[in-house]
């Protein structure tokens, strides 16, 4: 029981990785950079439901709704101000932006919100549902995993069949080629940076709700791991985040239980490394030819 | 005034001046080839038509309009549009997805009337449709390629290198096509290396040499000019 139990708490956080590595993938996929500041929205999104909902008392659905609308606009801008003016840029001058930009925000909370821990109000309350005898399963818990199969399902059928989905598509695998077909480049990648930055949102609300100690970095080591997910999975694809992002959170949480706590992170790490070495597109990634 | 007019273009790679002070146009319901060796600036210039590269001089009108001031993604809705060199099909994505994002521009009701015209010219197409475009041959990525640009209904189709990578035997039917599409009052812009089979089907070709228009004549007189014959028709 104790088994089953670590599975579902690794795919619940899991999903949250899942969650927050779709929106690397996906900007990875169409703007062909890595926005490290994702992470960091993530917890802008947490700030924003925490002072809806502790602060002004209002109900989580509208903290959710407005910490997704903060988010999405946060992503917007950040990448018409930064990464924009970069399109033609390499990519080094790119990555390091944005690693900027994940300081500037950190830095930005710790201004508006001190560094004082806030502690979270769960979102879905603080009970809990007796699966079996021995197996007590949290709402957070099953809450987060609904929501990333409810978002996963989504977005396959977005992609798949919607004709902004096929423009993104079209976009990632050759954005000249787009242009002729009358693809507004620019506004696509804003559409893709505006649901990454929804869903990381969402993913700092579920985190936060499982997680309840909110501070301005408090988005910045499940964003590495995110990423690393990414990767894990192969970067780009929405699959891959997916299988990534549980397959972290499964060895993650198993390592916590059965090898130590304190190496935990450095052994989901060492899993990346190992599977980089063995297949270096990730589980599902495509060959990438990098024309220079 | 002609459909396409482009008056003393010149586009820049960084320092490498790729298309030098260029002037070509192209009247409604000609075919015209611009021929010329590698590196001429062919690809350049179609290229800077449709808005993806962009010239620091002159003007380009397409029936009137200003291109060059306009964003590349919006040329394709005033009838231009483009195939482009290596044909640069979405391979992951089916035919008939590429088909459909071919139509981007187009509204909906149209789409199914676009189809039926592009599946009339291109059978393969049609059977090929829930095929995914990597898995086409070379030929057929090429239909797919001159498919996807028909159904945004265009009424200048501008071609780079169609013949490129493609068997003797394919060519032939890809330039077939090329002379069908005309007839059905489409109106040519052809960029080729295989200057014999471009100037057969051509009413005009423009000669380039390094970025530069070095002769221009009817497609029959280049066809029988010896320096044309000795540069490019191996003859």
């Amino acid at each position: 029981m104790e088994f089953l139990s670590n599975v579902i708490n690794g795919i619940s956080l899991g999903s949250i990785y899942a969650i927050i590595a779709l929106g690397y993938t996906m900007v990875y996929g169409i703007a062909k950079m890595l926005n490290f500041a994702h992470g960091d929205v993530i917890m802008v999104g947490a700030y924003v439901c925490f002072f809806m909902t502790s602060r002004y008392n209002m109900p989580a659905v509208v903290g959710i709704l407005l910490s997704m609308f903060v988010c999405t606009v946060l992503g917007i801008v950040i990448e018409r101000l930064a990464y924009k003016p970069l399109r033609q840029a390499t990519s080094l001058a790119v990555l390091i932006t944005a690693i900027g930009m994940s300081y500037f925000l950190q830095n930005g909370a710790q201004l508006l919100w001190t560094s004082n821990p806030k502690v979270f109000k769960s979102v879905v309350g603080d009970g809990g549902v007796q699966l079996t005898e021995g197996l007590y399963v949290s709402h957070v818990t099953l809450v987060t995993i609904a929501v990333c199969v409810i978002i996963m399902i989504a977005l396959t059928v977005f992609t798949g069949k919607s004709k902004m989905g096929k423009a993104m598509r079209a976009c990632s695998e050759d954005k000249g080629a787009a242009q002729l077909m009358g693809i507004n480049v620019n506004t696509t990648i804003s559409i893709t940076f505006a649901i990454g930055s929804a869903l990381a949102a969402i993913a700092g609300v579920l985190l936060c709700s499982a997680y309840p100690n909110l501070v301005p970095t408090t988005g910045s080591m499940p964003g590495i791991k995110a990423f690393t997910a990414a990767v894990f999975g192969g970067i780009g694809s929405i699959p891959g985040a997916l299988i990534g992002g549980i397959l972290l959170g499964i060895i993650e949480i198993f390592a916590k239980a059965y090898i130590s706590t304190e190496i935990s992170d450095a052994i989901v790490f060492a899993v990346l490394i190992v599977v980089l070495l063995v297949k270096p597109t990730g589980l599902l990634g495509k060959k990438i030819s990098e024309k220079v | 005034m002609a459909m396409l007019e482009v008056n003393n273009i010149n586009v820049f790679y960084g320092s490498i001046h790729a298309v030098k002070d260029i002037s070509f146009k192209v009247e409604k319901g000609e075919i015209i080839s611009l021929i010329g060796a590698n590196g001429a600036g062919k690809t350049t210039i179609l290229q800077t038509v449709s808005g993806l590269l962009k010239s620091t001089t002159g003007s380009i009108t397409f029936n009137g309009q200003d291109l060059m001031h306009i964003p590349a993604h919006k040329i394709v809705g005033h009838g231009l549009a483009q195939v482009p060199e290596g044909r640069r099909v979405f391979l992951q994505m089916s035919v008939m997805e590429n088909l459909e994002l071919g139509a981007y521009t187009q509204p909906k009701n149209t789409i199914d009337h676009n189809l039926e015209i592009v599946f009339e010219h291109f059978p393969r197409l049609k059977e090929r449709r829930t095929q995914v475009a990597g898995t086409l041959s070379g030929g057929e990525q090429q239909m797919l390629a001159m498919g996807r640009a028909m159904m945004s209904n265009p009424t200048l189709l501008m071609l780079d290198e169609p013949s490129m990578g493609l068997a003797p035997i394919l060519v032939d039917e890809i330039f077939k096509i090329i002379v069908e599409l005309n007839k059905a009052g489409v109106t040519i812009l052809l960029v080729e290396q295989n200057a014999q089979m471009a100037l057969s089907i051509a009413n005009r070709g423009y000669v380039l040499e390094t970025g530069k228009v070095v002769m221009t004549a009817d497609a029959k007189e280049l066809l029988n000019d010896d320096s044309v014959r000795k540069a490019y028709l191996g003859a």
